[in-house]
């Protein structure tokens, strides 16, 4: 019997866990870095870590996944070393980008990983160029793009959605709901209050998922991508979710947002609620969660030390890989 | 005909004016220039994202959250609304249309473009439909935005968030292109930019924000004119001419250069598209040198374009050819130990110089 997210096997709740501590504990050192002035601000993916990691656990190296501004969390779940990507925040040689793209633009080929992108929206038709991709090259491979509330209402999205729909394309356009543009709520911004609806506009399922389950998320994208890989065409994901932290590094929501909603979310967050069902349904030990904690500090730990410890580029590179060739 | 909500808005008269003159902050001075434009005319309306922030959340007791990226922004709303402090989605493509939209039927909007990067998203409005209407249209409709953008390198943002690319737009015929070198120029060419009957951009470099140097900023609103550089200071060996941020590299590098015994003519272009050309050809007759000092990238750029207009009309006065002191071709990279190799620095501009002038 194929598994679903309440029978889900062993080595899969494990890696979901263990994908989401080393994503919080990355996001906990970089943010360290920062502070320390090494990057200058960075967009923390804190209380988003369930949404890629579910939908990357059906994901393959040759399957696509494009980001945001905010798209730590993509990468990790994607696969890009930990090493490379704290070094590319540092603006090191060493980092997936040669330092030249840094927290915003993060990407490795190999991993299937097509940048994260400062532009809202911009990503959304690039995706679907990569699904385009695969279809022309008659492989199963899938595309993944990943976009806030905040670019719903960007025109790309709808043409993206369009253009994937009428050529029944194996994209898997996720939007994590934060509830926040920057300070701008979701309910002020949004018509309609739903991006999922807006699937149907389009003639492609829109699903609404709890973002804080990656159970859920887990659910939802196994059928997404299960469409997408059969050439079924596109699904829409909207993944109800919430960010910790502000905008970016000085940014304090409380100037738009309560406490009391901030509590709400925290209390029902993603680690934790995996924790318990992992306790609960006896997969696993406290203490084979507590090794894999450990493991993750230690991974984080190495990757900041590697990216410390990395040399900057060299002057010359301020004008390479302008062409491929000049 | 005015909806009933900017009449109610209408300004009323604060006294008689005042001759007193101040410090502000860049930022001081662009709020205070679009609030004094917001008072004087009640057609002005500002739009754009996270220019007040919370929108729709003020019975929550959360306004004005951010006041704007940079806080440019920051206070209008609480004297002038949500109706004329527009708080928009991220859509650029749909708020500058809307930003050309109301300025083709009567208002005077105000539209912040967050970076001048993000210009991408929303071309089609700016070159399209901003900077032709007028000349389609036959010259029977004026399109009076103004559309304020961030740029520079030097915040560690990389290559999408750092741009200094007023020379994109000023290649279009029907743009006028405006960039403010300090806290003075800056309201004054808000003013200006706002009170103008062509679509006006401005371009607001980051690393000036928090800048409060340069001439005194009056109290009263005035004008900056558009279309007129500045000399900021007379000297007869070396013309330097900077534009935003690079002015501030100019005057810095005439003070070195004046303790190697030269003298440097400093011109402030401030405004990319309409050039003032004259200002410009007749400080390099007097110097006979010039460098030129931009940061916006130098192929097909108003550097190049200054360089061009001296070369073909001041060529038999100059002692050497003219020199431009730009970033190479190439895209602002994040890197904290490359960006700066980027940009153009004082020694960059004094070395160019003294190339010059041997």
């Amino acid at each position: 019997m194929a598994n679903t997210s309440a029978t889900l096997d062993k080595k899969t709740l494990l890696w979901m866990y263990e994908t989401m501590v080393v994503i919080r504990k990355f996001e906990e050192s970089s943010k360290r870095e920062a502070d320390a002035g090494k990057l200058r601000g960075m967009h923390s993916s804190i209380g988003q870590e369930a949404v890629p990691t579910g939908i990357s656990a059906h994901l393959r190296d040759d399957d696509y996944a494009l980001g945001t501004h905010r798209s730590h969390h993509h990468c990790i779940a994607k696969g890009v070393d930990l090493n490379e990507m704290m070094a590319e925040l540092l603006g090191k040689a060493t980092g997936t980008n040669k330092g030249k793209g840094g927290t915003m633009h993060i990407a490795d080929i190999n991993k299937g990983m097509l940048g994260a992108n400062g532009v809202v929206g911009s990503n959304i038709p690039v995706a679907v160029g990569a699904a385009l991709s695969a279809k022309v090259k008659g492989n199963d491979s899938v595309s993944v793009v990943y976009f806030g509330d905040g670019a719903a209402n960007q025109g790309s999205l709808h043409e993206a959605m369009n253009l994937a729909s009428i050529w029944k394309l194996p994209v898997i356009f996720v939007c994590e709901n934060n509830r926040y543009a920057e300070s701008t709520p979701f309910e002020y911004s949004v018509a309609g209050e739903s991006v999922a609806k807006r699937a149907e506009g389009y003639a492609m399922p829109g699903v609404e998922a709890d973002g804080q389950s990656v159970l859920e998320m887990w659910e939802v994208g196994k059928e997404a991508i299960r469409r997408a890989r059969a050439g079924e065409g596109p699904t829409l994901i909207e993944a109800m979710t919430y960010r910790y932290h502000g905008h970016f590094g000085a940014d304090d929501p409380l100037n738009y947002r309560t406490q009391e909603e901030e509590d709400y979310y925290e209390a029902r967050d993603c680690v934790e609620q995996l924790k318990n069902h992992i306790l609960d349904t006896g997969k696993a030990t406290e203490e084979e969660l507590a090794s894999l904690d450990e493991k993750a500090g230690v991974s984080v730990s190495a990757a900041t030390k590697f990216a410390d410890e990395s040399p900057f580029p060299l002057p010359e590179e301020l004008t390479t890989d302008v062409y491929v060739n000049v | 005909m005015k909806p009933d909500v900017l009449k109610k808005q209408a300004w009323k008269s604060q006294g008689p004016p005042s001759d007193k003159t101040r410090k502000l902050t860049f930022i001081q001075a662009v709020n205070e220039a679009i609030r004094q434009a917001m008072r004087e005319d009640p057609t002005v309306i500002v739009m754009g994202e996270d220019i007040a922030g919370a929108p729709g959340r003020e019975e929550q007791g959360f306004i004005d959250a951010w006041g704007g990226p940079t806080r440019l922004t920051k206070g209008l709303i609480q004297e002038f609304g949500p109706e004329r402090i527009r708080d928009t989605p991220i859509s650029e493509a749909g708020f500058v249309g809307a930003g050309v939209g109301a300025a083709a039927t009567g208002l005077r909007p105000l539209v912040d473009l967050m970076y001048a990067g993000f210009f991408g998203v929303c071309a089609d409005q700016i070159t399209n439909n901003a900077a032709k209407m007028h000349y389609m249209f036959g010259g029977k409709v004026n399109v009076p935005l103004t559309i304020m953008t961030n740029i520079g390198a030097g915040a560690n943002s990389a290559a999408q968030h750092s741009e200094t690319i007023y020379s994109v737009f000023a290649h279009y015929p029907g743009l006028k292109c405006v960039v403010p070198s300090d806290p003075y120029t800056a309201k004054g060419l808000f003013i200006s930019a706002i009170r103008d009957n062509d679509p006006v951009i401005i371009f607001n470099h980051k690393l000036l924000m928090g800048m409060r140097a340069g001439p005194e900023v009056p109290e009263e609103p005035y004008e900056v004119p558009i279309g007129k550089a500045n000399v900021v200071q007379e000297g007869a060996d070396v013309t330097l001419t900077g534009v935003g941020y690079t002015t501030q590299i100019c005057i810095e590098a005439a003070a070195e250069l004046s303790q190697q015994g030269y003298s440097a003519e400093v011109v402030d272009l401030l405004t990319v598209s309409p050039m003032d050309e004259e200002t410009v050809l007749e400080s390099v007759k007097k110097t006979r040198r010039i460098v030129i000092v931009d940061e916006d990238y130098p192929r097909c750029s108003f550097a190049s374009d200054v360089s061009a207009l001296v070369a073909e009309q001041a060529f038999d006065y100059l002692d050497a050819p003219p020199c431009r002191v730009t970033p190479p071709h190439t895209l602002v990279p994040y890197s904290l130990a490359l960006e700066p190799l980027f940009i153009p620095t004082v020694e960059r501009v004094v070395a160019a110089a003294t190339e010059v002038l041997q």
